[in-house]
């Protein structure tokens, strides 16, 4: 019963958006049998649709981790966008500052010239680490000081957007580029694409060695949650923090370790972002990752299976939109989001509250939220 | 120096500051029921497309407010039905707004102007009109012709916010469910309907900001044009500590930073000044972080060595980020973090303790 809940309440969520978007798309003008039928059927041509499917799912399946993380120890990570944001940077940083010269990069000269095996792994753990610590920060402040971390991780989103694009626009661009970019990573700082490995794969789908570090990911997070000590202190302090800390378990240290996971987590986008597809720090790069990411930890019910499976639906909606955009007369891809803002909010409803009636008909009877 | 204090700045913090006071109060009014409202920038952004559309159709800015005034309002009475009614987690129905109302006024704006996502011009003599027009017969002075009336409406309802909410049963009540629902509703106050109209009542202002974006501020509608105003409205309200009158002080404290900000765009200031300002901070921050330790036992060894090393990682970043440098153009970036700096470190209670309404953002259960 318990598992017919968790995968039909989001179902009917994610149902229940569809319908309204359909009607919102009928009521401007255009069929919403063709619309949808773009918007979902794009995605699962091979190799660009699936390809493409996968790369978009990539962030999302970080960014939805990250939230679910905080969740489950009882707080909600706003911030993902910033850490996202801070963490590519620092990639990026590591990626010019450390590694041999990209020919096109004409401004900075390189301190060290580390080898591919090197300079990877330590641009990942300067993404890591620097969404861990932007992360961190509201989880020291909750602990510390009791300010509520929704607000604050809202405001660093604004202060890492500023200073990031403080630091692009007067630090760390080629002068004359009219691109407001960072100087491009070393060559040997670069995550090769799947098309290298796969046969049949062609190389210009940007699907990266980021997917499959996605999918360890997952893994990781749900070992981390449910088979370690640290995971079930994190979950007791979310579920019961009065209890937990009556059995033993310091709230405070598992808000701030909450926190810094979350942020380590939503900063592996910017290995997606800047090793494996763009190859410099963009400003503005995230399609709303952070926030969207919401969207694939609720749906996903806050464990790692749930949010690679709703981070796969967010991604087809996204590469489904730039068709909608092309072959509709009236509707754009901004339905996109459209959809995303009604499934947060449709999925955020108490499946009780909303089927009291059905209560009675025993589908409520045994479940315990 | 001159360039930039000069009486347009009054002016301009008063224009950026009116749309944050009013989804500010209107923030206030939500959640001093009980109910977090994070959607503020989603209601903003409702306003403002349904002012500029319905402008831009019917010619008249009143019937552009009107119609905002009831859009937001529906919106905020979806939010209000999901928190209220289906006890959805009230910070990601919020969310959810937000970017829903990212996405719908594109797509509408795509079907009815097929434009992507901004909509047409609205001709001058159709914009909410300046102080000066019901004036006719005072001196053209800037306080008239420069300063809205949804400025001087915004200021009103400050006031009025502060006479209801102190002064009247209904003001008495919306607290009272705010902080002890419990009591509220053995008292025979209704909860929910309380609540109900709390956060309806922060549609209809953020509703009037949201138009005062669109036709009063410029004069259409663009993507996303309420750029995170409403995340600074919220900030203010817990800055003014859920107060009107502070609120207020808080919004001007804000719109000034961001007016600053234009004012100062290209304008070059000696980078002494610069130094001395990051200087200052590092060593200020410096101090903030050493108090917390309460190891050191002498409070003077924690200032000192604070504000020691603050200056010591300060002269470093000064010395490695400014080498070289003339007279330099201040980067706006630096003063757009302002507003947000001081409000996590109001948050964190450095500037007096800013409480919440108890029950903020938990949904009432009337026991059985």
């Amino acid at each position: 019963m318990k598992y017919i809940r968790e995968i039909l309440f989001p179902l009917i969520a994610v149902l229940a958006a569809f319908v309204i978007g359909g009607i919102v798309v009928w009521l401007i003008g255009d069929s919403p049998w063709q619309t949808y039928k773009l918007l979902i059927g794009s995605a699962f041509s091979w190799p660009d649709g699936i390809g493409y499917t996968l790369f978009n799912a990539t962030p999302l399946i970080f960014t939805g981790l990250a939230v679910a993380v905080a969740f489950r120890c009882g707080l909600l990570n706003i911030g993902a966008e910033g850490q996202l944001y801070v963490a590519a940077f620092a990639a990026a940083w590591v990626g010019f500052k450390f590694g041999a010269q990209d020919p096109g990069n004409t401004a900075i000269t390189p301190l060290l010239h580390l080898p591919s095996l090197i300079l990877v792994p330590l641009c990942c753990v300067a993404a890591i680490g620097a969404g861990a610590i932007w992360g961190g920060i509201p989880g020291v402040l909750k602990a510390k000081f009791g300010s509520h971390e929704v607000i604050n991780t809202i405001m660093l989103n604004f202060i890492a957007v500023a200073l990031l694009s403080y630091f692009t626009q007067y630090r760390y661009k080629i002068p004359g580029d009219p691109i407001l970019q960072t100087a491009p990573v070393s060559p040997s700082a670069h995550l090769p694409t799947l098309g290298r490995f796969i046969p049949g794969f062609p190389e210009r789908i940007p699907l990266n060695l980021a997917f499959i570090l996605a999918v360890i990911a997952c893994i990781l997070v749900y070992i981390f949650l449910w088979k370690t000590k640290w995971g079930y202190e994190l979950r007791a302090t979310g579920a019961n923090p009065s209890a937990a800390e009556y059995g033993g378990v310091s709230i405070r240290k598992q808000i701030v370790l909450a926190m810094a996971i979350s942020g380590g987590l939503a900063g592996m986008v910017g290995i997606n972002e800047v090793l494996g597809y763009r190859h410099s720090y963009y400003d503005g790069f995230s399609a709303n990752y952070g926030f969207v990411g919401i969207a694939v930890a609720l749906l996903g019910r806050n464990h790692p299976v749930g949010v690679f499976l709703a981070a796969i639906l967010f991604a087809v909606l996204l590469r489904g939109g730039i068709f909608v955009d092309a072959f509709t007369m009236h509707v754009s891809k901004d339905i996109v989001d459209m959809l995303q803002g009604l499934v947060i909010i449709l999925v955020a409803l108490r499946p009780e509250a909303v089927f009291g009636r059905i209560s009675k008909f025993g589908l409520m009877k045994k479940a315990n939220v | 120096m001159r360039q930039i204090f000069t009486i347009s700045l009054i002016f301009s913090t008063i224009r950026l500051a009116t749309p944050l006071v009013l989804a500010a109060l209107g923030g206030l009014y939500s959640e001093r029921s009980g109910v977090i409202n994070i959607a503020l920038e989603g209601l903003l952004l409702a306003g403002a497309f349904t002012a500029a559309s319905v402008t831009y159709y019917a010619h008249s800015p009143w019937a552009g407010l009107g119609a905002a005034i009831i859009a937001a309002a529906a919106v905020a009475a979806i939010h209000a039905l999901a928190c209220i009614r289906f006890k959805a987690d009230q910070v990601v129905t919020g969310t959810g707004i937000n970017i829903l109302f990212i996405g719908l006024p594109a797509v509408l704006s795509g079907a009815l102007f097929l434009s992507s996502g901004s909509t047409p011009q609205v001709p001058k003599e159709n914009l909410l009109p300046a102080l000066a027009r019901f004036l006719p017969f005072m001196p053209a002075w800037r306080i008239f012709t420069d300063v809205s009336v949804i400025s001087l409406l915004a200021l009103i309802v400050v006031f009025v916010t502060r006479y209801v909410l102190y002064q009247t049963p209904f003001g008495l009540r919306l607290r009272a469910v705010g902080e002890n629902p419990e009591a509220a509703d053995a008292a025979g106050v209704g909860v929910n309907p309380m609540r109900y109209v709390g956060v309806i009542l922060s549609g209809v202002l953020a509703g009037i900001g949201g138009a005062y974006l669109s036709i009063g501020q410029s004069s259409l509608f663009t993507r996303n044009m309420a750029a995170g105003r409403g995340f600074i409205a919220l900030a203010a309200l817990i800055f003014g500590k859920w107060r009107p009158v502070q609120t207020l002080l808080a919004c001007l404290l804000f719109g000034f930073a961001d007016a600053l900000t234009i004012q100062l765009q290209g304008v070059p200031v000696p980078v002494t000044v610069l130094r001395l300002t990051v200087l200052l901070l590092c060593a200020l921050l410096g101090w903030f972080i050493a108090y917390q330790f309460r190891f050191i036992r002498s409070r003077m060894t924690r200032t000192l060595s604070g504000l020691l090393v603050g200056l010591a990682v300060g002269v470093s970043i000064v010395y490695y980020s400014m080498r070289g440098l003339g007279r330099v153009e201040v980067p706006v970036q630096f003063i757009q973090m302002i507003p947000y700096i001081v409000t996590i470190i109001v948050l964190a209670g450095f500037i007096g303790q800013s409480r919440a309404p108890k029950a903020l953002g938990i949904p009432y259960q009337k026991e059985r």
